[in-house]
């Protein structure tokens, strides 16, 4: 039996614009991080691969980093640079 | 308190929220769309989208760090997402205080803060065309 860890994926600002949609579901493998879940977007929209490194993560409303391991039923939200104000 | 709204703002009613007898000093911030950008092209509107649940966490944050710094302060803010025109408020900070001097000083932190750290967004549409996505200057890591 595969074991897989769903989650919700929150996409925000150019990131959402880049993934055509701001929310989708994600089946992830068992043992399941942040960076899996960035790594099936950016696997569908390459363009993504770029943001990488100014983009954080937050797990269930809260930043995490993108080795943090993720349960089944977890948010992931992924977040541009801030642009507020 | 930080609120999003989806429609446009009245900074009266923040100012109100924010106020209790005992402030003798309320100082407002209000940011609003301007229509120069700021490499001098030519603004048509802005749009502006937010994280709600982490913006208002985040305010809350910034709200317990200000009253720590600066003593009993009462704030309250709104910001505006959608589509916004040159001219609209897009954003309202408002600290009531019992004297001015915490209230200017807390206020000032408080919109720091929000640019800095709340997680909201923002895309310049210029008036010959294209938009682009606009980050503030510094970020929290």
């Amino acid at each position: 039996m595969t074991v897989r860890t769903r989650v919700r994926v929150l996409a925000f600002a150019r990131i959402a614009e880049l993934l055509g949609k701001r929310d989708e579901e994600l089946g992830l493998g068992p043992a399941a991080r942040v960076e899996d879940a960035w790594s099936a977007l950016t696997e569908r929209v390459p363009a993504l691969a770029a943001l990488r490194s100014s983009t954080r993560a937050a797990r269930n409303g809260r930043i995490a980093a993108f080795d943090e391991p993720l349960a089944d039923g977890d948010e992931v939200a992924f977040l541009p640079p801030v642009g507020g104000g | 308190m930080l609120r999003i709204a989806r429609e446009p703002i009245d900074p009266k009613s923040v100012e109100a929220r924010a106020h209790s007898e005992n402030c003798g000093g309320v100082v407002t911030f209000l940011g609003i769309v301007r229509a120069r950008a700021d490499d001098g092209r030519s603004v048509d509107g802005l749009h502006y989208e937010a994280f709600d649940e982490m913006a208002v966490a985040e305010f809350e944050a910034i709200t317990a760090e200000a009253r720590e710094r600066f003593g009993n302060v009462r704030i309250a803010a709104e910001h505006r997402v959608g589509d916004l025109k040159v001219g609209d408020v897009a954003v309202v900070v408002c600290v009531a205080a019992e004297h001015r001097g915490e209230a200017f000083a807390a206020c000032r932190y408080a919109i720091d803060e929000l640019k800095r750290r709340a997680p909201i967004w923002k895309k310049e549409h210029y008036v010959d065309g294209g938009g682009e996505w606009k980050a503030n200057a510094a970020r929290v890591t």
